[in-house]
């Protein structure tokens, strides 16, 4: 014990906590590598919510509920990339207009969702493990998308680092016309990204409606979208550094709940504040240009491809 | 270019459109200002309620527009000027911190009426101020929360550290403390009014302390759909609106803000000229005030106490901050018998004594 908090049940629900953020900051990260910045996280994020509580609840299974999810943070990103790969609109005002259009529609759509409860999502069942100390509760006694989104951060990390997928993604996020003269399909491998990054924010958004609040009411994501893209930024563009910026981010806020409630004395304000400290601080690192760090953003992050150029 | 000409085109037909609807001016046009949406089942669904009975009340004679979302600050300020370009005759502003922002704007329009929910800023002539007594719904509460703790830890959920607040949290715990005189109070700001996931995550901290019986101050049902995870081990409240669909466990009882009667009152009052500009505060006994019903998971005695405690503030024959009560410090602040002044409430800075813990700066 540690001032009344038990460490076990706090990092137990800073894993859960960070589940929503980490999802979306891992997709989010797989397209901004592809060299497309999609701001309209938020938007996908809370269109997943939906679209999984409403399939949860019209089919009472909350893993169609998940793909649901997923799925419509997908669709919803199909969108972004039709106006931004075929109509060469700008990336930044699509993706705001994409967040504004998801809080919009996802409201419209739940109109007769408010006060439902979802079926029950439990945990995966490990037997004796769950019942060890400490690790029993920390490591073996979360539902199924803790783990997934874990393992989602290692299949990035290993996709893009060891694939040769994963080194033309990079190549079309680092240098669209070099791809493009290689003979890669720049445009199409971009809308697979940006259907990745979708599906991704709208599991995230899932995780919020079905697990963690569980219920749906508008405005639910309430930000995180946008901490999910500060996250991508934070880890320089590194999945494992996404996993510890969600961890931080998440953890945060858990910590500073936890310690009023244990009544600890601690102004919660600099608590709350760290978090966003230390991504000013890592990007005045990153901005200060000898570091390696400030190679690491793709080089087309943000810039439309045509073909024609 | 052509497709930027056809967006362009787009985006002056829509603004055409919002500004054609305002040009009906023989229509008394009322207007609200939401903190949050109004799907979030509380404080801003109610506040819509009393929106659309105004609607009811007055039928074609009255327009009303409304805007979601809209954060407290330099945004607030700017929707409220629109509103007032566009037509406004009567609008309200549904939450505290749109206080400077209601009364700057109010001295740019001298002919559009402001009133502004919970706040005490009236610096000119057309800005009036609606406050509900929810601190009368806080002594029920409080009363049942005592009499149900088993762990004799209760807990209440604070938004921000206002005297609103304050107040609320210094009457559920003096009511708790009544009937339990063992009872001690976990207070959780979460600095926000409405964020599910971390409403959720304030709940499940007090939960993990030990605590069993919920207030919350929030605006969403997050904190209900927690307790409800503990399996019938946690109760709590709705708040601001009924929850009823977390009948009969874990909402026991809820405080429903009824907005309605004063927004029809006070646009009937525009419209036949009658108008002035007031500082309203009502309860229990005005009806603005709801006791939602107490459920079956409160044993009959429990439930028949906290009534006739709801009957008796709204008899006006009890007051729930009467004397003797001292301030956390151990200082004086009712004497015997003595009730708190308006003024005391509306700018309550401090905890009673026996609450641990510090109201942040």
């Amino acid at each position: 014990m540690f001032g009344g908090i038990d460490p076990a049940l706090l990092i137990a629900s800073l894993m859960v906590a960070s589940v929503p953020i980490l999802l979306a900051a891992v997709g989010e990260l797989v397209v901004e590598k592809a060299g497309v910045l999609n701001l309209g996280v938020e938007g996908m994020m809370i269109m997943g919510a939906i679209c999984g509580f409403i399939t949860a609840v019209e089919t009472g299974s909350p893993t169609l509920g998940f793909l649901g999810g997923a799925a419509g943070g997908a669709a919803l990103s199909l969108l972004f990339a039709a106006l931004t790969q075929v109509m060469q609109a700008n990336q930044v005002a699509s993706g705001l207009a994409l967040t504004l259009f998801g809080l919009g529609l996802s409201s419209l759509l739940g109109q007769n969702y408010v006060g439902i409860k979802p079926p029950h999502t439990g945990a995966v069942p490990f037997g004796p493990l769950a019942d060890i100390p400490f690790l029993g509760r920390v490591v073996f006694g979360h539902d199924p998308f803790v783990y997934l989104s874990i393992i989602a951060v290692a299949a990035v990390w290993a996709f893009l680092k060891f694939s040769r997928g994963g080194l033309i993604l990079r190549a079309v996020g680092e240098s669209h016309d070099a791809a493009h003269a290689l003979g890669y399909k720049v445009v199409r491998i971009r809308m697979l990204a940006i259907m990745f990054g979708g599906a991704m924010a709208g599991l995230g958004g899932a995780y919020l409606s079905l697990v963690r609040v569980p219920q749906w009411v508008d405005g639910i994501t309430a930000g995180a979208g946008w901490i999910a893209l500060a996250i991508v930024v934070f880890a320089s563009w590194k999945p494992w550094r996404a996993l510890l910026g969600a961890w931080l981010f998440g953890g945060i806020t858990v910590l500073q709940l936890n310690l009023q409630a244990a009544q600890v004395g601690i102004p919660v304000e600099y608590l709350s504040m760290s978090p966003y400290l230390i991504t000013i601080l890592v990007l005045v690192l990153m901005s200060s240009g000898r570091g390696k760090a400030a190679l690491n953003a793709p080089a087309c992050l943000g810039q439309n491809f045509h073909a024609a150029r | 270019m052509k497709r930027r000409h056809l967006l362009a085109t787009a985006a002056l037909g829509l603004s055409m459109a919002f500004g054609g609807a305002a040009m009906a001016q023989d229509k008394t046009k009322a207007c609200f200002v939401y903190v949050g949406p109004i799907g979030d089942g509380g404080w801003t669904y109610q506040h819509h309620q009393g929106a659309l009975d105004v609607q009811k009340a007055f039928g074609d004679k009255v327009e009303i527009a409304w805007q979601e979302n809209v954060p407290e600050g330099a945004d607030a300020e700017r929707v409220l000027t629109q509103m007032a370009l566009g037509g406004c005759n009567i609008i309200f502003t549904t939450s505290f911190g749109y206080m400077d922002a209601t009364n700057a704007v109010a001295a740019k329009f001298p002919n559009v009426k402001f009133e502004h929910a919970t706040g005490f800023k009236r610096e000119h002539p057309n800005v009036s101020t609606y406050n509900a007594r929810f601190y009368e719904g806080r002594a029920v509460q409080g009363t049942i929360a005592g009499r149900m703790t088993k762990s004799n830890k209760i807990g209440y959920i604070g938004s921000f550290p206002i005297p609103e607040v304050v107040m609320g949290i210094n009457s559920y715990y003096l009511h708790a403390k009544k009937v339990n005189p063992n009872v001690e109070l976990t207070v959780v700001w979460a600095f926000t009014w409405f964020d599910p996931a971390k409403e959720a995550d304030a709940a499940k901290a007090m939960i993990e302390q030990g605590v069993d019986v919920i207030a919350s101050h929030t605006d969403s049902t997050a904190p209900l759909a927690e307790a409800a995870k503990a399996g019938g081990k946690v109760i709590g409240f709705g708040q601001a609106s009924d929850m009823s669909e977390y009948k009969p466990s874990p909402r026991v009882s809820s405080i429903i803000d009824n907005w309605g009667p004063y927004y029809v009152k006070r646009v009937g009052a525009l419209m036949d000229g009658s108008y002035q500009q007031a500082d309203a505060w009502e309860g229990i006994a005005g009806g603005e005030v709801l006791i939602g019903d107490i459920t079956e998971a409160v044993p009959a005695e429990v439930k028949a106490e906290a009534e006739k405690l709801r009957d008796d503030i709204a008899a006006g024959t009890y007051h729930p901050f009467t004397g003797p009560i001292k301030k956390q410090d151990g200082s004086d602040w009712l004497a015997e018998g003595a009730t708190a002044p308006d003024g005391d409430l509306l700018g309550m800075n401090f905890y009673v004594e026996g609450i641990t813990g510090d109201i942040p700066k």
